[in-house]
Parts: C-alpha cells; structure tokens; sequence
C-alpha cells in the first residue's frame, strides 16, 4: 500500500533535483549576460511600476536605460545621485513635478443641482446630466476616481473635491489619464500661482454655478507684467515657464481664483 | 511505407488535416496573444517547435523508462508539467543569451509556453495513444509545424485588419476570434483529404 506512493514521491523528487540542479548551473553558466548595471538600477528605481517615464514598468524602463540609452532622469522616485552613481554620468534632476486639480468647487462653494444616485464613479457621473450633480458642469465631481488609481495615495477626496498631497505626489500622470473632466494637470512643484478653475462657462453662469469661479474678465492678463497668462474660452492660463511669481495676478484677481500654492 | 514517406505524410497530417489550433483547440492563448506581429509570430512558432520537439523526446523517454516500468502511469500529468516548464526555462535563459532581439520580443509569451495546453497535449497524446519513439517524433514535430503555419496565418491577416475599417463592436479581439473561426472552417475542408 504504501510502496507505490513511496515510489511516486521518489520519482518527483528525484526528477525535480536534478531539474533544480540542472537549471541552476545552466543559469550561474550564462549568469555573466545579464549587466549588473541594470540589476543595480532596478532595485535603486522606485518600484511602484506607476509608469510615469513612459515605459511599461520599472523593469523595463531600467532595460531601456542600460540596453536602449533612455534617458537616466525620468523616474521621479528615484534619487538622481544614487542613478548617477550607478552610471557613471552625471543625471540631471528632472525637477519635481506634481498633478494638480484645477477645480476649488467643493461641496459649499459649488452646491449640488439633485441628487446623484447612481454607482459612486467620476465616469459614470460624467454620463449624467450636467455631467453629475454639482451645478458646475466643469468642476470636480468628487468621486475619486483618481484617488482609486494614485499608486501613491497622494489624493484626497475633501469635502467632494479632490486634493493632491504634494508631498507624496511622484507626477506619474494616472490620475490625469481618468479624470472624465481632464480637470487635472502636471506641474512643477515650485509653480506658486496657480488657476484653481476650469470653467469654460462666461461670467454670469459661472457665478451662478460656483462661488468659486473664473469668469475670464481678462484682468489677469492685463496685469502680469511678464505676459504669462492668457483667457481662451472664458478660462485663465498660467504658463508656468514665464510666470515670473510676482503675485500681481493673484492680488488682481476679483474672484480670487489665481492663488498662491504656498 | 519507409520512413521518409511516413515521415512526411505523417507532417502533412498533423500539420494541416489535425491542425493543433484550428482543429484541436490546442494552444489558443499564445495564437491569440502573440500572432499581432508575422516576424514575432515565426518566433514563437519555431520556438514552440522547438519546445515541443525536446519536451516530446523527454517525455517519451521518461514515460516508457520510468512511469510505465513503475506503475506510475497516473502521475503522467505532474512529471510531464514539470519537465515542460524545466525546459522551458532553460530555453529562456539560453534564448536571453543567444537570441536577445527575439526573447525581448516574445516577452511573457515565452514563460507562458509553459502553461500551453499544445506542448502538454503532444505530451500527453502520444502516451496515450501509445506511439513508439518515431511516431512521437512525428506527432509533436508535425503538431507543432500546425502551430507555426496557423499562427504565421493569423498573423498576416490581423496585420490586414489593421487597415480595415471595422465596426467599433468587433474591434480588437472579436474580430481576431471571427477570423480564426474562419480559418477554421477553412481548415476543415482537408477533412476530405485522406492517405
């Protein structure tokens, strides 16, 4: 009775060794291919595989840079100093970008039309009319969808608005891709004043919609002295490699949508 | 019949009269997975050829020398899995070597030839069916010739597809589906044909 299954186990393990053994030395033999750069690239990468060089995850984009000759600088986990080190080239700071929510309408400033009472879901909200219950049909619709995807746990859902933690943000760019309303951009961190609306509405049914809106007046324009702001479509722009952070935009401002982030 | 003729005949069978996907079933993931490209498709159909050339010899030997001698023939399934995915590795780490362009291409393709129900089949068919070495030999060799030539197929049409305008429900993988049960239909017609 117990002979045959002696004998089964036996089998297994026997051939199992000898596999185990057989692939071991197979790949110590060809062992030397694999560049020890890229080992030691991999591990000094972030690892969260968000994506946010633009390659599939972090072993590839480590791949990329040893075989391909990426550019060394575009994890932004990762610490330029220890990339550089392993390289052997100076690899300049991509400089610290984070996402940002153009949109400050939460539940005081932009009161809700009805209520919502479908699956609890920026996408499907965007479907409904008005493109979900909030009065402003641009603004956030504080689902957290972008929460959901953030590989980094930097978003919040405050109140029905989403806020990014600058902190923990790395700019991988996921959160961008969701949002139904394209309401969130990248930035550089020092950018300090910031368009926190995205209306496209005009003045009058912007007012009516949120405390908190751009009505495009165009004062903005008139008063940066460095001329990085336009109005298209009722809606301000900073041109944050312009902008000159002198503040005069956001003092003008008269529904004091232009802020200073810190 | 000498051996060359049983030999080709015995290809030309296996290959298209009882092609292994279009006619068996077999295999289906990497057909549907790999064939969006002909010059990756030919890799992954010679490496499958490859594959199931040895792991067929293998098992053939360890079938006939050690499960059947031992009683063990119930335990065919778990020793023949894991001779496939021992040889599969060993193709991955020599193939990583030898052949970067082609292991970059296949991707996670390569490791899932392990888990093909076509390499394990040919396994477990020709025990089954108790062929001697040569009639292995050319069972798996002609079912994996089937493998290349229907994947290379697939692939030059869904490299057509690309530029036709097709309905927005049938894009991307309906479309491949439909056209491989064309190709099937198309394949049965050699159902006709008989040595």
């Amino acid at each position: 009775m117990l002979i045959p299954v002696l004998t089964a186990c036996g089998v297994i393990v026997v051939i199992s060794i000898l596999i185990g053994v057989g692939l071991c030395v197979l790949s110590e033999k060809f062992k030397s291919s694999i560049d020890p750069k890229e080992e030691k690239l991999r591990s000094a990468l972030g690892g969260s595989n968000c994506g946010g060089c633009g390659y599939a995850g972090c072993d590839a984009y480590a791949k990329a840079v040893v075989y391909e000759g990426a550019d060394p600088g575009l994890c932004v986990a990762a610490d330029p100093k220890v990339i550089s080190e392993i390289l052997g080239v100076q690899v300049e700071a991509a400089g610290k970008k984070v996402a940002y929510v153009r949109c400050h309408g939460h539940c005081a400033k932009a009161p809700a039309n009805y209520n919502f009472d479908d699956t609890e879901d920026c996408r499907i909200a965007y479907l409904a009319p008005g493109h979900g219950s909030k009065k402003c049909s641009f603004g956030c619709s504080g689902f957290g969808n972008c929460a959901q995807v953030c590989p980094y746990d930097a978003i919040r859902i405050i109140d029905g608005l989403a806020v990014v933690d600058r902190e923990k943000c790395q700019a991988c760019g996921k959160c961008v891709a969701v949002c139904p309303k394209h309401l969130i951009d990248i930035i550089p961190d020092d950018a300090m004043y910031v368009v926190r609306c995205s209306s496209l509405n005009k003045g009058a049914a912007v007012k009516s919609a949120c405390s908190d809106g751009c009505i495009g007046c165009g004062l903005c324009v008139r008063t940066c002295p460095a001329g990085a702001i336009e109005v298209t479509n009722n809606i301000a722009r900073i041109d944050q490699s312009k902008c000159i952070r002198c503040g005069a935009c956001a003092e003008k401002c008269p529904s004091k949508i232009i802020v200073k982030r810190y | 019949m000498n051996y060359l003729t049983a030999f080709i005949l015995g290809i030309i069978n296996y290959a298209l009269i009882d092609n292994v996907v279009l006619s068996r079933f077999l295999g289906l993931c990497p057909f549907l997975g790999v064939s969006k490209k002909t010059n990756t498709a030919v890799g992954m159909g010679t490496s499958v050829i490859a594959v199931i050339t040895i792991s067929s010899a293998l098992t053939y030997v360890i079938n006939r020398f050690i499960l059947i001698p031992l009683d063990l023939v119930y335990m065919r399934t778990i020793v023949f899995i894991l001779i496939i995915a021992a040889l599969v590795q060993a193709v991955e780490i020599l193939m990583k070597r030898k052949l970067p362009a082609l292991y970059k291409a296949l991707g996670v393709y390569l490791p899932l030839i392990t888990t093909n129900c076509a390499v394990l089949g040919v396994a477990i068919d020709s025990a089954q069916k108790g062929f001697g070495f040569f009639d292995t030999m050319v069972f798996s060799v002609g079912t994996a010739v089937g493998f290349l030539v229907s994947i290379v197929l697939m692939s030059g049409i869904r490299e057509r597809i690309q530029y036709n305008k097709i309905p927005k429900a049938f894009q991307g993988m309906p479309i491949v589906l439909l056209a491989a049960g064309l190709m099937a239909i198309a394949f049965f017609g050699f159902k006709g044909v008989s040595f």
